[in-house]
C-alpha cells in the first residue's frame, strides 16, 4: 500500500477531531485541555507538511514552523495563566472553574 | 522588489514592535516610572497612526502584507482605541494598588497584532497577526492576578480562544492545501468560480474561527463569563479594538481571497448574523449584572456589523466599517462609566446598583443614558446611524435573503430594547441608597467624551467618517 495525501489528511483530520473532544469531553484536569489544544495543532501541522510536499511547494512547511513557534508561545502564556487560577483557587479541576454562571 | 520599500509599509508596526520591546527593558530596570512608561506608550500609539494615516499605499513582503485606505482606517480606529484604554487601565490598577507595568506594554502588543490582522494579505500573517493579538488579551484578561474571577475569565478565554486559533489554522491549512497558495490574491485565483469542496470546507473553519473571535453566536459563549470576570477597563479595550480588527480581517479574506465564492460565504454570514442578534436580545433580558448584559448586548451588535457584510458589497462593507467605528466608541464609553462607579469601595456592577444613579451621579448616569439610548438605536444618537448604514445596505441588495434578515434584525433590536430601557427606568427613577464614590477623572473624561461622540458630535464626525469608510470599502475591490 502507497501512503498517499489522503492518509496524512485523515490522520490529521482524527487527530483534530480527537483534540476538539479532549477539550469538550474532559472532565478532569485542565493540563489535559492544555495537551488537547497541542494535539489541535499539531494535526494542522500535519496537514501543512503533508500537503506542501504534494504541492511541492514549500510555503507549507515555513507555515508549520510558525505554528510550531506560536504553539510554544501560547502554552507558555496558558500554564501562566493557570498558575495564577491555581494560586487563587488551589485546584485545577475543570468542575471548579465555574464561580461566574448565567 | 527592495526591501526598504516593504519597509515602509511596516512603519506603524516597526514603531509599535521596538517601542514595546524597549518600554518591556526600561520597566524591566525602572519598575516605578510607571507615568513615564504610561505617557511613552501612549505617544507610540499616537506616532504610529500619524504613520499609519500618512504612510505609502502598496503591498510588500511578497504579498505578505497589505496597506491600503482600509488598513489605514482601521487601524488610526484601533490605535486611538488602544491609547484611550491606557490611561483608564493603568489609573484603575493603581487604585487597586496593583503595580503591573506590563499593562501599557500588553496594550502596545495587542494593538501591534490588531493592526498586523488589518493589513494581513497571507494566511501566514494573518495567523501571527490573531495570535499576536490574542495572546496579549489572555494575559489582559487575567492581569488582576490576586482575584479568582478574572484568573477564571482568562483561563476560560485562553481555553476557548484557543480553541478558535485551531480551527482557524485548521481551515488555513486546508485553503492552503487545496487552492495551493496562502496568498490571498493567488486564492481568489483558485476560487474564481466558486471555491471547490476542500476550499469550502477550509473556509467555513476559517469564518469560525474568526466568527469566536468577534463573538458572533454560535461561537459567543466565552464572551459573557469573560466579561464578567475581567477588569472593567480590560473589557472597555476588549469590545472594542479587537472586534474592529476581527471584521476588518474577516472582510479582507472573504473579499479578496474569497470573492468568486460570495455566494457562498454570504449564506454562512447571515447565519451568524441571524444568530447572533437573536442570542444577543434574548439571553440578555434575564441578566441582572451589567457586565454581562453588555457582553450579549455587543453578540447582537455584532451580529448588525456581520449582516452588513453579508450584503457582500462595497456599501455593506462601509456599513460594516462605520458601524463598527461608531460601535466601538459607544461601547468604550459605557464601560468607562462602569469602571468609575463604585459604592463604599465596592464596584457597581449590577442594574440594581444603578438604582437613583441620576439623583446621585447625573453626569454618569446621563452619559450611560445616551450609550443605552445609542445602543438600542433610538435616533439622533450614534448607534442609530450605525444601525442605519447597516440596514440601507441590506435593503439595497437585491436578493430577498439580505432583505428578510434586515427584517429579522429589526425585530431582534426592538426585543433587546427591554434591557437597555430598564436599564434607564432603574437609573432615572428608583430610590437612591447613597453612598456612590467619587468619579475618578480619566474615566469620567473618557464616558464624557463618548457620550457627546453619540451626540451631538457624531452628526459633525459622520462627514468625515463616511467618505473614508467608503474609500476603506473600495480598497477591498468588491462590486458596489
Amino acid at each position: 500500500m502507497i501512503i498517499g495525501l489522503t492518509h496524512y489528511l485523515a490522520v490529521a483530520a482524527i487527530l483534530f477531531t480527537i483534540g476538539v473532544f479532549g477539550i469538550f469531553v474532559n472532565r478532569k484536569n485542565i493540563i489535559v485541555i492544555l495537551m488537547s489544544i497541542e494535539l489541535i495543532l499539531l494535526a494542522v501541522n500535519i496537514n501543512l507538511v503533508a500537503f506542501s510536499v504534494y504541492l511541492h511547494n514549500v510555503v507549507g512547511q515555513i507555515f508549520a514552523m510558525f505554528v510550531l513557534t506560536v504553539a510554544a508561545a501560547e502554552a507558555a502564556v496558558g500554564l501562566a495563566i493557570l498558575v495564577t487560577f491555581f494560586r487563587n483557587r488551589g485546584d485545577i479541576a475543570v468542575d471548579d472553574v465555574s464561580v461566574m454562571k448565567g | 522588489m527592495i526591501f526598504s520599500n516593504d519597509l515602509a509599509l511596516a512603519v506603524p508596526e516597526l514603531i509599535l514592535a521596538i517601542s514595546a520591546l524597549g518600554l518591556l527593558v526600561f520597566g524591566a530596570f525602572a519598575p516605578r516610572a510607571a507615568t513615564a512608561l504610561t505617557f511613552a506608550a501612549i505617544g507610540a500609539l499616537a506616532l504610529a497612526a500619524w504613520a499609519a494615516a500618512v504612510g505609502p499605499i502598496g503591498r510588500g513582503f511578497s504579498g505578505g502584507m497589505i496597506s491600503d485606505q482600509a488598513s489605514a482606517f482601521a487601524k488610526v480606529a484601533i490605535y486611538a482605541a488602544s491609547a484611550i484604554a491606557i490611561p483608564l487601565g493603568q489609573k484603575w490598577f493603581e487604585r487597586k494598588a496593583i503595580r503591573n507595568f506590563e499593562f501599557p506594554i500588553l496594550i502596545l502588543l495587542a494593538a501591534l497584532g490588531m493592526g498586523m490582522m488589518v493589513s494581513a494579505g497571507d494566511l501566514i500573517s494573518l495567523y501571527i497577526g490573531v495570535e499576536l493579538q490574542s495572546l496579549a488579551l489572555y494575559v489582559l484578561a487575567a492581569m488582576h492576578r490576586e482575584d479568582a474571577k478574572a484568573s477564571e475569565a482568562g483561563l476560560k478565554y485562553f481555553v476557548l480562544g484557543a480553541l478558535s486559533s485551531g480551527l482557524l489554522l485548521y481551515g488555513a491549512s486546508l485553503i492552503y492545501g487545496f487552492a495551493g497558495s496562502t496568498k490571498f490574491d493567488d486564492i481568489a485565483v483558485a476560487a474564481q468560480t466558486g471555491a471547490s469542496t476542500g476550499v469550502l470546507f477550509g473556509l467555513v473553519f476559517l469564518i469560525c474561527g474568526l466568527a469566536f473571535k468577534v463573538s458572533a453566536a454560535p461561537f459567543h459563549m466565552w464572551t459573557p463569563d469573560v466579561y464578567e470576570g475581567a477588569p472593567t477597563p480590560v473589557v472597555a479595550f476588549f469590545a472594542g479594538a479587537p472586534k474592529l480588527a476581527a471584521m476588518v480581517l474577516l472582510a479582507r479574506v472573504l473579499s479578496e481571497g474569497f470573492a468568486g465564492a460570495a455566494d457562498q460565504w454570504r449564506q454562512i454570514l447571515v447565519v451568524i448574523a441571524l444568530l447572533s442578534i437573536f442570542v444577543g436580545a434574548f439571553a440578555g433580558l434575564a441578566q441582572k449584572n451589567l457586565k454581562r448584559l453588555w457582553a450579549y448586548s455587543s453578540i447582537a451588535n455584532v451580529g448588525y456589523a456581520v449582516l452588513g457584510l453579508a450584503s457582500g458589497n462595497a456599501e455593506g462593507v462601509q456599513a460594516m466599517l462605520v458601524f463598527m467605528v461608531l460601535y466601538m466608541i459607544d461601547v468604550t464609553g459605557f464601560f468607562a462609566c462602569l469602571t468609575a462607579l463604585s459604592r463604599n469601595g465596592r464596584p457597581m456592577e449590577t442594574i440594581d446598583d444603578m438604582a437613583g444613579l441620576f439623583k446621585e451621579r447625573p453626569g454618569i448616569a446621563l452619559a450611560m443614558t445616551a450609550f443605552s439610548l445609542s445602543a438600542l438605536g433610538l435616533p439622533p444618537f450614534s448607534g442609530f446611524w450605525a444601525k442605519f448604514y447597516v440596514f440601507k445596505a441590506a435593503i439595497n441588495v437585491s436578493d430577498p435573503m439580505i432583505q428578510i434578515a434586515a427584517v429579522l434584525g429589526l425585530v431582534g433590536s426592538v426585543v433587546a430594547a427591554f434591557y437597555y430601557l430598564r436599564l434607564i427606568k432603574v437609573m432615572w427613577f428608583d430610590a437612591a441608597p447613597g453612598g456612590t464614590d467619587p468619579i475618578p477623572g480619566e474615566a469620567k473624561a473618557v464616558a464624557i467624551g463618548a457620550a457627546l461622540f453619540s451626540f451631538p458630535v457624531v452628526l459633525g464626525a459622520l462627514i468625515f467618517i463616511d467618505p473614508l469608510a467608503k474609500a476603506a470599502a473600495a480598497a477591498f475591490g468588491l462590486a458596489s
